[in-house]
């Protein structure tokens, strides 16, 4: 889910805080190495569900390149205007794959460290020129053309569920009868992953994306979804469908297209858990951010061509990569005036840059008929979202139809009992308890 | 206007061709961009700029 991730925007995964393989800083450096960092990841959000932590303002305002102290006892920086993280995230001297090591969130839990190594196929967390021939080798799968393509698809998709979920008794878990399975059934699809072992993939990705998480369970989970795709994988090598991994695997005899199990299987994984879990939170949290917007969503039901702005304007009102993206730095930078020195770790704070007045006027207001300004949501620079044309439909579809569906779609219950996904590094909702007038569906 | 682009930097985001399709598409292999109008019109300037502004990659530039 970091930038390649939801998909080539990866977040960093739960398990892996940072690795000791940087290079380390110059010994004479001791003057700004002086006063340690104290600064922690800002997470606290405030009363709105949909804000980002309170003190972003404060740092975006101050201190917007600031030194940030890690769990693990290292330091490095958090940048939090959109100016710098826009940037970092295109600078080819900050570095994914060792940004993959470096977790301001918590250190690695004891007996995840086996986590750390990045493993054949897991482009996410590669520079150039590992990261550029996994990517060549999948971006021609998710272009705009193939995605539009697939629009018929998902519109019976969400239809289904949709009628599904029209026969339930209300209140309905709009995570559970519509936001997860839509996603999961799109990417299973578009993959060639049965369906029917979703419940095997959708619990684990959770587990695996949970700052809670113990050691021993991170890596017995990840064990077996490792197992899982490898027989997905050798099945398909007998016996090939009309799906992405099959293609995949139909260019062994390609040398730039030929991958081993091991490369399909980390490939495979990190597109299934990115296909469904990001578009997930988004159909559901963007969903309860129009349920609390009414004056909004009364303009997206009434001007229903508004819709491809909403996705837009939701994607930035909500960056689900909540705790943002890390990189670290291969040379000595200049960011805003402060040094940061190779082998440093940086935090782009997606979150609190597509929040900055300076890029977006009123930053704070949900408002779909917002001029288009790039946003961050899906990263930015080579590993910005390899599926965001994906996410884009399904959103567009599924936020359309959804409405179209429950003219009187409303809450369930008070915004302060939906639990939000505070504890993961995807935001988002863990329920959404929704109803509607009798007559409908 | 006069698109110039860099398909070695190019990493087939997409946006150029989300963003203005009657100027952008992809290669079906490995979605790299493909200009399909070399000078735009007038008409259409807007969202070339916009295209450009928005790769993630910075591998179109525009000449007078």
């Amino acid at each position: 889910m970091n930038s390649d991730v939801s998909v080539d925007s990866q977040p960093m995964p739960a398990a892996l805080p940072r690795v000791d393989q940087v290079q380390p800083a110059g010994e004479n450096d001791a003057a700004e190495e002086n006063n340690a960092a104290d600064l922690r990841l800002p997470m606290d959000r405030g009363e709105c569900p949909f804000d980002p932590p309170a003190e972003y303002k404060r740092l975006r305002d101050e201190d917007p390149v600031s030194r940030l102290a890690f769990p693990d006892g290292g330091d490095g920086w958090l940048l939090s205007r959109y100016e710098d993280v826009r940037s970092l995230l295109a600078d080819p001297r900050s570095s994914s794959h060792l940004g993959l090591g470096s977790n301001p969130i918590r250190e690695v839990p004891p007996g995840a460290e086996e986590l750390l190594e990045i493993r054949p196929g897991q482009f996410i967390a590669m520079d150039p020129p590992e990261h550029t021939r996994y990517r060549r080798l999948l971006t021609g799968q998710f272009t705009v053309r193939r995605m539009n393509a697939l629009t018929p698809r998902i519109e019976q998709i969400v239809a289904d569920h949709l009628d599904a979920m029209a026969s339930m008794a209300r209140p309905v878990d709009l995570v559970a009868a519509f936001a997860l399975p839509v996603p999961s059934l799109v990417i299973c699809e578009l993959l060639g992953v049965p369906y029917a072992d979703r419940e095997l993939f959708q619990h684990r990705t959770r587990t695996l994306l949970s700052m809670t998480t113990d050691g021993p369970t991170l890596v017995r989970v990840r064990n077996e979804l490792v197992q899982y795709m490898l027989d997905l994988v050798q099945a398909k090598r007998l016996q090939p469908g009309d799906d992405l991994l099959s293609g995949l695997i139909a260019r062994e005899d390609d040398p730039e297209g030929a991958l081993t199990d091991e490369e399909l299987v980390s490939i495979g994984n990190l597109l299934l858990l990115a296909g469904h879990e990001t578009t997930a939170n988004m159909l559901a949290l963007g969903t309860l951010a129009l349920l609390e917007h009414p004056a909004q969503l009364a303009a997206l039901r009434a001007d229903p061509s508004l819709i491809d702005r909403a996705v837009e304007e939701l994607l930035r009102y909500l960056t689900i990569v909540q705790f943002g993206l890390v990189r670290i730095a291969t040379e000595d930078v200049e960011v805003g005036g402060q040094r940061i020195r190779a082998g440093t770790p940086v935090v782009a704070a997606v979150a609190a840059a597509n929040r900055d007045p300076k890029q977006f006027p009123e930053p704070d207001e949900l408002d779909l008929s917002r001029a288009y300004s790039p946003h961050l949501a899906f990263g930015h620079g080579i590993h910005q979202c390899l599926g965001q044309q994906l996410a884009r439909v399904e959103m567009k579809v599924g936020f359309t139809a959804l409405l179209e569906r429950f003219p009187s779609l409303r809450l369930a219950v008070p915004l302060d009992q939906v639990r939000m996904r505070d504890d993961t590094f995807i935001y988002g909702v863990h329920e959404l308890p929704v109803t509607w007038d009798g007559v409908e569906g | 206007m006069r698109i110039v682009v860099d398909v070695q930097r190019c990493r087939g985001a997409g946006q150029c061709t989300l963003t203005a399709p009657e100027v952008f598409d992809q290669d079906e292999e490995d979605g790299t961009v493909i200009v399909l109008v070399d000078e735009p019109p007038p008409d259409l300037h807007q969202a070339v700029e916009a295209a450009a502004g928005l790769c993630p990659n910075s591998v179109i530039r525009l000449e007078n």
